[in-house]
């Protein structure tokens, strides 16, 4: 396989990493130097119709990043923006999505970029408050940083109340949770940031209409926010032209795994598989692609061969049978064996399972034991329908979107891998690709 | 199988999760839990305060206090009800019978006004449990702590099994026979001179018999009014105590004023009706001797000492004469004037004068007030002046029933006034009789709130207790003693405080050769030789009660008591009489009645073991 890099500088780090070239990117100073804050100076001098805004960012096609790929700008067309109540504006920086890592390079590389977002959205909606929903193991570097630029930006006077004269109030607060995954499912988040525990609501009514504190609030990722700034500074005919047809702009590719450089890439939408993996060094140590895991841990698994004649959109990775996610591509060579990743995958479902739901507090405790019995080597090959059964009880029949996050790895790995799963079953917890006992590596 | 597989396909290891300890009343067996939360929310949003919790995640999840705490709120008991698996159940009557053994019979509750509507679960004449009955209009699916408890006082070991006679200081048992015999025989031979004290949470039959058996002795000297000490506006009294509206349109209220109450002690299910009411946006103002505890908003409290509640109470009219424009009732216009009206006192007002249903109550406290007359008249003017409605939370089951029945010294029953009226229970209490008749387990140091009217009983030459229990109290004073079934062991009639008749048959075989209270009295109103005591069933008392309450209009007080002083006289005080000091006594929620004051597990709860505050 070759190695060589397709060439792709053009077109790398064009919207939310572009000052990542500059030198102390994630200051006020670095932002201004390539035009940032300048649509937000503009909103505040002209003052558009609001809706506007939300046309210009339906235009652009740009797909809400967190992992479900919602329009963004539909999104917030559904705000009652003229509503006279409290709304509220939320950014989900809990990422807490296994292989995910971009959302934490933004606050750390260019948080300013998410600040504006933010302001252009509170804009767009007619908010006046903003929460950001940090992870709390971000506590180290990113929050720091990004309480930093918070603070430049109100020093510089861009956030507040009555800005630049505008009479125009937004403040921008920041909100470090307590590190748990389902923090990260949008309504789960709502009630943490209330102070409850993070338990998802059921949907309908959508946060559109009762939210935050039971007000009408708008939830997005910190990469669709930190993309609004540069969509409207460049246009959105520009930003949609970088992607294919409903894939728009531009995606940053979190690859990790068995890659010679794991890195997060800024790239445009629909790039193949192929040539991310190259731009990434290729497959660890020249081995051959075994699986994908394209979106983060909660999309099916899909084998090596098909990702590669894949692209990186929406649609096509739906079409290979998985969904594009959070675009964090988890590379797994030949050498892995795919028993003891679901096993691992499996035992991350059930600890942060949030308990709400039966199938899905039960179910992800039971698929994880009847994955360590195939480690050990004390299953019976019955126990994988059971193990399917489970699953396909799991998914559709809980409040969110984590139970079926939690079964679509395991039917996917099924699905591809059922061989691996019986050889180890067969031969007394042998695995089949590395020659090991199942139970020493798990 | 059916519907499904008749073995679990689940061959893992389970999890099992310890018990916690949730106190007295409520046991658990937490690995029974499915974690659906219902007791949570209970906990949250009818109680008001969020007692239980989920501590962990996914499978770790469990349902238990944060940090070892105790679940204290008085209505908590009802989780045991709402529990769908059993994680959690009665501590006491765990294990004692089968839910499929017992037979069910409606009972109603007698410990506090509502009349709230239980289920006794009898095995083999056994009462073994009380559990919630259904009535939107009254309990909802709730009861209090104190309702679902307090059946174990049933079967106190002080339980009177036989009747029994003092000689000297010996108790002997003896029958029934003789009992009576000797009962009617002393009791005709002080006619005329007698008191007759009754429970306010005996039923209508009980009450209406002990009034006729007093007047068949030629004396209005009955009362069930125990613990009040102001009977000087008692003439004007309404037909009988009540809230002066329907129990389900509290939740409706508007703007409410309490005055002299700890209502979540007085009324537990009355006080979380009030709760629903401030969740719909009602505005509520406190008066009251001390800052009681509420888990809803309050708009003004107003703390005041027993000597200033009038005065301050004064002050809020003065206050809504004001808000409103009005003119003050010209019979108060004097001492209103003489108010010294505080922010505190605008606040209060300011309350009443909303849009809606508003009410005043008074409360317990304010009826154990030695100016409750005053307090009355100030509330009655308060209504008047901002078209509240007035009412009272009374004590006891059956305080509008006592009422009805006649079981007061200035009415005979459906509300005939009597020329002479009799002695009050204060008064009986105050000046030595010749003989007292004590029915339904009074124990006068508490149920009087005066431990010298121990001594004052003590003098007489007769005292006869009908009661369910042989208290140390009662042995040192009677010299007759008759076992008299209680609540559960008795078919009777309670009228709820906004005067609905509500009747029951007995649950429970009574203990020993306890009897029921109408069938003792009927004996011995024959034994009097008076007339028309040949009742054949309760249902033949209380459709006499009824005939005579037939033309009855309930009807707000329209009294025109005359204020003098914004602050206590010497007049009617006695030395040794807690009227004389002042003091208002609050007793505790568990130490209300006999039967209460006799369950153990309630008295083990915190609030069992806080001693009675007095004010």
């Amino acid at each position: 396989m070759s190695t060589a890099a397709p060439d792709y500088s053009d077109k790398m780090n064009l919207t939310v990493f572009e000052p990542l070239k500059l030198e102390r990117s994630w200051t006020l100073a670095t932002y201004r130097s390539i035009g940032g804050y300048e649509v937000w100076g503009r909103l505040l001098k002209d003052k558009p119709e609001r809706g506007t805004v939300i046309d210009q960012v339906k235009a652009s096609g740009l797909r809400g990043r967190g992992g479900a790929g919602f329009p963004t700008g539909t999104k917030w067309s559904f705000m009652p923006r003229n509503s006279p109540v409290q709304k509220y504006l939320v950014c989900n920086s809990d990422e807490s999505e296994p292989g995910t890592c971009h959302d934490r390079d933004i606050l750390r590389y260019n948080p300013h970029a998410l600040i504006e977002g933010l302001a252009i959205a509170a804009y767009a909606t007619n908010t006046t408050v903003a929460y950001n929903y940090i992870r709390g193991e971000f506590l180290g570097e990113p929050v720091p940083r990004f309480e930093a630029a918070l603070a430049e930006s109100y020093a510089a006077g861009l956030l507040g109340k009555n800005i630049k004269g505008s009479g125009i109030d937004f403040d921008l607060h920041t909100y470090v949770g307590a590190g748990a995954y389902i923090c990260g499912e949008e309504t789960a988040l709502l009630d943490s940031l209330e102070g409850k525990p993070g338990k998802p609501r059921f949907k309908p009514p959508f946060p559109a209409n009762f939210g935050l504190y039971g007000a009408p609030t708008t939830i997005n990722n910190t990469l669709s926010f930190a993309s609004v700034p540069t969509i409207l500074r460049k246009g959105p005919a520009w930003f949609a032209g970088l992607g294919p047809a409903n894939s728009g702009g531009t995606m940053i590719y979190s690859m990790s795994g068995h890659v010679e450089k794991p890195r997060n890439i800024e790239l445009p939408m629909g790039i193949p598989f192929a040539d991310l993996l190259a731009l990434c060094g290729g497959v660890r140590g020249g081995r051959k692609l075994k699986a994908v895991i394209p979106g983060g841990v909660s999309v099916p698994v899909v084998p090596g061969e098909t990702m590669l004649k894949t692209n990186m959109d929406y649609d096509s990775v739906k079409a290979a049978g998985s969904a594009l996610g959070t675009g964090a591509a988890i590379v797994m060579d030949e050498t892995t064996c795919m028993v003891r990743v679901l096993e691992r995958i499996s035992r991350f479902y059930m600890s942060e399972s949030c308990g709400q739901c039966t199938p899905c507090r039960e179910g992800t405790g039971w698929m994880n034991r009847l994955l360590k019995r195939v480690l050990a080597g004390q299953s019976r090959r019955e126990e994988l329908a059971l193990l399917l059964d489970v699953a396909n009880r799991i998914e559709g029949h809980t409040i969110c979107a984590f139970g079926d996050a939690s079964a679509w790895p395991v039917q996917s790995f099924l699905k591809h891998y059922r061989h691996e799963f019986e050889y180890m079953i067969d031969h007394g917890g042998r695995s089949l690709v590395s020659d090991t006992m199942g139970a020493q590596a798990a | 199988m059916g519907f499904g597989r008749d073995v679990s396909r689940y061959n893992e290891g389970k999890r099992s999760v310890e018990d916690e300890n949730l106190g007295p009343l409520i046991a658990t067996d937490m690995t029974r839990c499915i974690h659906c939360t219902r007791c949570i929310r209970f906990t949250q949003e009818i109680a008001g305060i969020q007692e239980l919790g989920m501590i962990g995640r996914g499978e770790h999840m469990k349902v238990r206090t944060y940090i070892e705490g105790t679940v204290n709120h008085e209505l908590s008991g009802n989780v045991i009800d709402l529990c769908p698996v059993g994680a959690l159940v009665s501590k006491p009557y765990r294990f004692s019978a089968r839910a499929w053994e017992m037979s069910s019979t409606p009972l109603i509750a007698p410990h506090d006004g509502m009349g709230s509507n239980l289920f006794g679960h009898v095995l083999r004449g056994r009462l073994m449990r009380v559990v919630a009955r259904e009535n939107e209009a009254i309990n909802e699916t709730w009861i209090s702590d104190r309702d679902r408890f307090s059946y174990e006082g049933v079967y106190s070991e002080d339980r009177l099994l036989t009747p029994m006679i003092r000689s000297g200081s010996d108790w002997s048992a003896t029958d029934w026979e003789s009992a009576l015999m000797q009962v009617a025989e002393g009791l005709k031979a002080r006619a005329g001179d007698l008191g007759v004290l009754v429970s306010g949470c005996a039923t209508v039959e009980e009450l209406y018999l002990a009034a006729r058996i007093t007047r068949g002795l030629k004396s209005h000297n009955i009362d069930h009014r125990l613990r009040q000490r102001d009977f000087r506006d008692q003439a004007a009294d309404p037909v009988f105590p009540g809230l002066g509206m329907r129990i389900a349109d509290v939740d409706a209220l508007d703007a409410l004023l309490v005055i002299g109450s700890n209502l979540r002690r007085e009324a537990p299910i009355l006080a979380h009706r009030v709760r629903k009411a401030t969740a719909h946006g009602a505005q509520v103002a406190m008066l009251n001797p001390a800052r009681f505890p509420y888990l809803f908003p309050l708009k003004a409290y107003l703390t005041s000492a027993p000597a200033q509640l009038v005065a301050d109470l004064a002050a809020v009219l003065a206050a809504a004469a004001t808000v409103t424009g009005k003119a003050v009732p010209a019979h108060l216009a004097a001492v209103v004037s003489a108010a010294r009206v505080t922010d505190a006192h605008r606040a209060a007002a300011q309350v009443l004068a909303a849009e809606g249903k508003r009410a005043v109550w008074l409360g317990a406290l304010a009826a154990r007030h030695p100016q409750f007359a005053d307090l009355r008249a100030l509330a009655a003017g308060l209504a008047q002046l901002t078209g509240a409605s007035l009412g009272r939370i009374t004590e006891g089951g059956n305080a509008a029933g006592a009422y009805l029945a006649g079981a007061i010294p200035h009415r005979e029953a459906g509300v005939k006034a009597v020329s002479q009226p009799g002695l009050s229970a204060r008064d009986m209490l105050n000046k030595p009789l010749r003989a007292y008749v004590l029915i339904g387990g009074i124990e006068p140091s508490i149920d009087a709130l005066d431990p010298h009217s121990l001594a004052m009983i003590a003098r007489a030459e007769l005292v006869v207790a009908i009661t369910p229990f042989a208290s140390g109290e009662l042995q040192s004073v009677a010299h007759v003693m008759l076992p008299m079934g209680t609540f559960a062991e008795t078919s009777g009639t309670y009228v709820n405080c906004e005067g609905l008749w509500q009747s029951q048959n007995g649950a429970a075989q009574p203990v020993g050769e306890a009897r029921p209270g109408w069938k003792i009295l009927r004996v011995l109103g024959n034994l009097l030789n008076l007339e028309g005591f040949d009742y054949q069933s309760s249902e033949g008392v209380l459709k006499e009660v009824r005939a005579a309450c037939e033309a009855v209009v309930p009807a707000p007080y329209q009294g025109t008591h005359t204020v003098t002083a914004l602050t206590r006289t010497g007049e009617g005080a006695r030395a040794g009489d807690h009227a004389a000091g002042g003091a208002l006594i609050d007793v505790p929620m568990y130490q209300v009645d006999a039967v209460v004051r006799r369950a153990p597990s309630l008295q083990r709860t915190l609030e069992g073991r806080t001693p009675a505050a007095s004010y």
